[in-house]
């Protein structure tokens, strides 16, 4: 070990400090004008904690179950009863369906329309919340080899989760629908209206820029758009609902507060456009 | 070393090793459980880290401890494992640990209402520059809300860190 007199290791202690400071302006520099450095970083830190969290999530989901079924046990009686009543219902749209599936099967043999192929996915596991009040991501554990790719699109049992941001050799991240810098193109069911639904960190999403004289109204279902070629069109998003201020807001379909597993789907989309299709934007004069 | 001493042994040297990464690892432990999901069901992303509360409590007690680069390090693990714009929380945490070094004299003999007023104090000072910074670093201004619902936990819970630390503390001045 070097051997430096006190008062320069007094002087190099007291410098630590500051130069710190610096770094820390410098990092968010960074990260700001280049993406591709922050977001390699965040990738190695999540492949290096997923196999961590993996293991640590498994005994919290555990007990997370084990009071899940107390409570289930506890409203046995009426939940049974919900059930027989929801199952009578969904026989019936259960024979609807059939004969919709065998009309629909007989109309494009009429037509000789090709069926639209069934998308596949991947079902992985979400091991952390890294949501924090700035930003809205969970990380999932993907195994060795895995077909993950950016982009993919991300469900829970119920509706849109969000979309896969960052992949890694193990883990990857969904930035979730409600995060601020999340913006997904959708459209209203009932009018075929468009409109662009964009996160704010809250636990529900706004609707934007809809087109004119089509506002949404409350109560609407909201399901993506195929408009940017970003999303397949028709995945359930939310319902239309007025937030405090009259703000139009989607409550989700999806329960971001509680995933456990989604279904990664790759519907073979490039999101974005080929880069040779992207004109630059024109510089502005002195910017 | 003075030269007087015998030269320790090498588990003596572990020993005295594993105390003085005791308080950074105690934290680091801490902001990773604060990521598991189903921890608080319902409050995603709003389970604030120990950081603030722990960078607080060391820099005040034990300084040597906490140092600068542990303190950077450990801002840089949150900025990027909860993939917001780096630097900002190694910045903020930065300041604290400076803010704090200045008051220490006076503030470490302090009881504890005091000095649970001084982190308040601090935190909300540090939490309006985090979002500033934040709102500047997006170019749009980001809801208060949530920012303020932060602030009250991360002051909520200082009792329940700053009861863990000391217990930490004890069992690391025991010889």
């Amino acid at each position: 070990m070097i051997r430096v007199s006190v008062p320069v290791r007094q002087a190099i202690a007291r410098l630590v400090l500051p130069l710190l400071i610096a770094a820390s302006f410098g990092l968010m520099l960074v990260g700001k004008a280049d993406t591709v450095i922050a977001e390699r970083a965040r990738i190695a830190l999540s492949d290096l904690l997923v196999p961590v969290y993996a293991v640590l999530s498994r005994p919290v989901g555990a007990v997370h179950d084990a009071v899940e079924a107390v409570r289930a046990l506890a409203n046995l009686h009426a939940e049974n009863a919900r059930l027989r009543e929801e199952n009578a219902r969904l026989r019936r749209w259960h024979d609807v369906a059939m004969a919709l599936e065998a009309e629909n099967l007989a109309l494009r043999a009429v037509l000789n329309a090709p069926a639209e192929p069934t998308p596949g996915f991947i079902t992985a596991r979400v091991v952390a919340d890294t949501g924090t009040t700035y930003a809205r991501s969970v990380l999932l554990s993907t195994g060795p080899r895995h077909a993950v790719t950016k982009g993919q699109v991300a469900l829970d049992q119920s509706g849109l989760v969000g979309r896969v941001s960052e992949v890694g050799s193990r883990s990857a991240r969904i930035l979730l629908v409600t995060d601020i810098n999340s913006r997904i193109p959708v459209q209203i069911e009932r009018t075929g209206a468009r409109a662009i639904l964009a996160g704010t960190n809250g636990p529900a999403p706004r609707l934007q820029h809809w087109s004119e004289g089509q506002q949404p109204q409350p109560g609407d279902r909201v399901v993506t758009s195929a408009q940017a070629g970003a999303f397949p069109a028709g995945l359930p998003v939310g319902t239309v609902r007025t937030g405090p201020g009259g703000v139009i807001e989607v409550e989700l379909a999806a329960d971001l507060n509680r995933l456990t597993f989604v279904r990664l789907h790759d519907f073979g989309l490039s999101g974005i456009l080929p880069p040779e299709q992207v004109v630059p934007p024109r510089r502005r004069g002195g910017g | 070393m003075a030269v007087g001493l015998p030269r320790r042994t090498l588990l003596q040297r572990l020993d005295l090793a594993a105390h003085e990464a005791a308080p950074a690892a105690l934290t680091l432990v801490l902001v990773l459980v604060s990521c598991l999901p189903a921890l608080v069901p319902g409050q995603p992303g709003l389970l604030p880290s120990a950081l603030p509360a722990s960078v607080f409590f060391w820099t005040l007690y034990r300084p040597r401890l906490m140092a600068p680069p542990a303190v950077f390090c450990l801002g840089l693990v949150q900025d990027l494992l909860s993939g917001a714009p780096l630097g900002v929380n190694t910045l903020l945490l930065l300041l604290l640990h400076a803010a704090v070094l200045t008051q220490r004299r006076v503030l470490a003999r302090q009881s504890f209402l005091i000095v649970w007023v001084a982190f308040a104090l601090l935190a909300a000072a540090l939490l309006s520059l985090g979002w500033v910074l934040r709102s500047l670093l997006a170019f749009t201004l980001l809801p208060l809300m949530p920012a303020l619902v932060e602030l009250g936990l991360i002051l909520a819970l200082y009792p329940a860190f700053s009861w863990m630390f000391v217990r930490v503390e004890r069992s690391l001045a025991a010889p």
